[in-house]
């Protein structure tokens, strides 16, 4: 499903028209080679907009960053313009990001007045960022699809038993002594835990993010204190902690104190906040 | 008891249970027998060991341990039911890897990368299947859902935990935001890698 493996195939020229970067440009940007009968293949095999943009920065050996704006609106428009007489309610995702390359394409070419020369920003800068963590997801579905998965690769294995049908299962006492028992077991592999290889906290803080939104869809009000597990030691205090700095910049959930030194709590953000302000 | 035993109670448990147990579930389980977590631990170590070079292998998941076949045994093996396994479309995988590197995250959000409307079959789809959750609403206009990975889908990929998955380049930081926060924040603890 590689985008590289769509559509064109470039065998009409050989030799290289240039150098880019120090690879070899084989395709000449303006004239677009497109099989005839290869618009369906195109709507199947680029899974949206952002897809065929790649594939069209890539195909001329060229970095996201670089983003040659005017080529790649004219090769984008051949595309989506024949995509229109195909498939309308399909082209309309294309149509909305012709648009916006059209748009950015003005920018560039209009003359900026002086003043407001400092604020304004490279009118790619956004779509730049849209790309770029488009790849980087691009990249994350790949390893998705190469893990082992249950049903494809590999399947759970069990054996039968009727058992249950015979067995009656009481359920297990736990007294007060082993529950306190336990929590000291758990503190002191804690504190075993102090010095730990280095973990990506990255995405052990999205994890510990969901988990958090997750308590608190149960529980409309939090203590602070509740949100950390001592068990898990020091490292996972912090990742704790992260997430909920990392929740309240991303304004998901609130802290709040009545007065100073009470209580912390934590709640969902208020739907007050909701109300349409544009 | 001998270790001999407790190993082949460990190993009979986790064959017939229905779901996958983990170590907490297990110890429950033999708490007459007096089993550390550290004994416990090891006996998971030796059966793996065991089984290390057999068709049926013993894996941690999110959920807990569980025996399951060998991954490249796959195609062989799903000739047994005659269905073909399931292959997902580079828009689920594209949506799924969303959520999974970037939870909790909105439709919106999903969207504003993908360039593309995600169809609610497909939301569906992930919900139907566990994989995905909705773990609250972001406090805008519309209240969007957020939708976060559930544990099922770490045991679906023979996972643990999130940070097994392979890294992939942090976000970049929004250029233009939308007005709330000022862009020119110092760099969050989180962004620092």
């Amino acid at each position: 499903m590689s985008a590289s493996g769509s559509g064109s195939s470039p065998q009409q020229q050989s030799l290289p028209l240039g150098f880019v970067r120090g690879e070899p440009l084989l395709d000449k940007p303006e004239d677009l080679y497109i099989p005839p009968d290869a618009l369906e293949l195109i709507l199947d095999s680029f899974s949206g907009p952002m897809d065929l943009l790649l594939y069209l920065i890539r195909r001329q050996k060229l970095e996201i960053v670089d983003l040659p704006i005017l080529p790649i609106t004219r090769q984008y428009m051949e595309y989506v313009d024949m995509m229109k007489n195909l498939k309308l309610e399909l082209a309309a995702d294309y149509l909305v990001m012709a648009a916006m390359l059209a748009e950015i394409k003005s920018r560039m070419l209009l003359p900026r007045p002086p003043a407001e020369e400092e604020e304004e920003m490279d009118p790619r800068a956004e779509l730049v960022r849209r790309l770029q963590e488009y790849e980087a997801i691009r990249e994350g579905a790949q390893y998705l699809d190469e893990l082992p998965q249950t049903g494809r690769d590999n399947f759970v294995a069990r054996t039968a038993t009727d058992a249950r049908q015979y067995v009656e299962q009481p359920l297990p006492d736990i007294t007060l002594s082993e529950l306190a028992l336990a929590f000291s077991q758990a503190l002191a592999q804690a504190e075993l835990q102090h010095h730990h290889q280095v973990h990506r906290e990255k995405l052990s803080t999205r994890a510990r993010m969901s988990r958090i939104m997750d308590m608190l869809q149960q529980h409309q009000r939090l203590r602070f204190a509740d949100l950390f597990d001592v068990s898990e030691g020091k490292p996972g205090v912090v990742v704790s902690f992260l997430a909920i700095l990392e929740l309240v910049k991303e304004a998901l959930i609130e802290i709040v104190q009545v007065d100073s030194f009470s209580e912390i709590h934590v709640t969902n953000r208020d739907p007050v906040y909701a109300e349409p302000t544009a | 008891m001998q270790n001999q035993q407790l190993k082949q109670i460990v190993e009979a448990m986790l064959f017939v249970a229905e779901q996958p147990l983990s170590d907490t579930q297990l110890l429950e389980h033999l708490q007459d027998q007096q089993v550390s977590r550290r004994q416990l631990g090891a006996i998971l170590d030796e059966i793996a060991a065991d089984y290390q070079e057999r068709g049926v292998q013993l894996q941690k998941v999110a959920s807990g341990y569980r025996f399951q076949t060998r991954p490249e045994l796959g195609g062989i093996i799903s000739r047994l039911w005659q269905e073909k396994p399931p292959r997902y479309s580079q828009a689920l995988l594209e949506t799924l890897a969303l959520i999974a590197y970037r939870q909790p995250i909105t439709r919106g959000d999903i969207e504003e990368i993908r360039g593309v409307s995600v169809s609610s079959q497909m939301m569906k789809t992930l919900q139907e299947r566990n994989w995905v959750k909705v773990v609250g609403h972001r406090e805008v206009p519309g209240r969007p859902q957020l939708y976060a990975t559930t544990a099922e889908f770490l045991d679906y990929f023979s996972l643990q935990d999130l940070s097994e998955l392979p890294a992939i380049p942090a976000p970049a930081e929004k250029a233009k935001d939308t007005g709330q926060t000022a862009q020119t924040t110092a760099e969050t603890a989180t962004a620092t890698e």
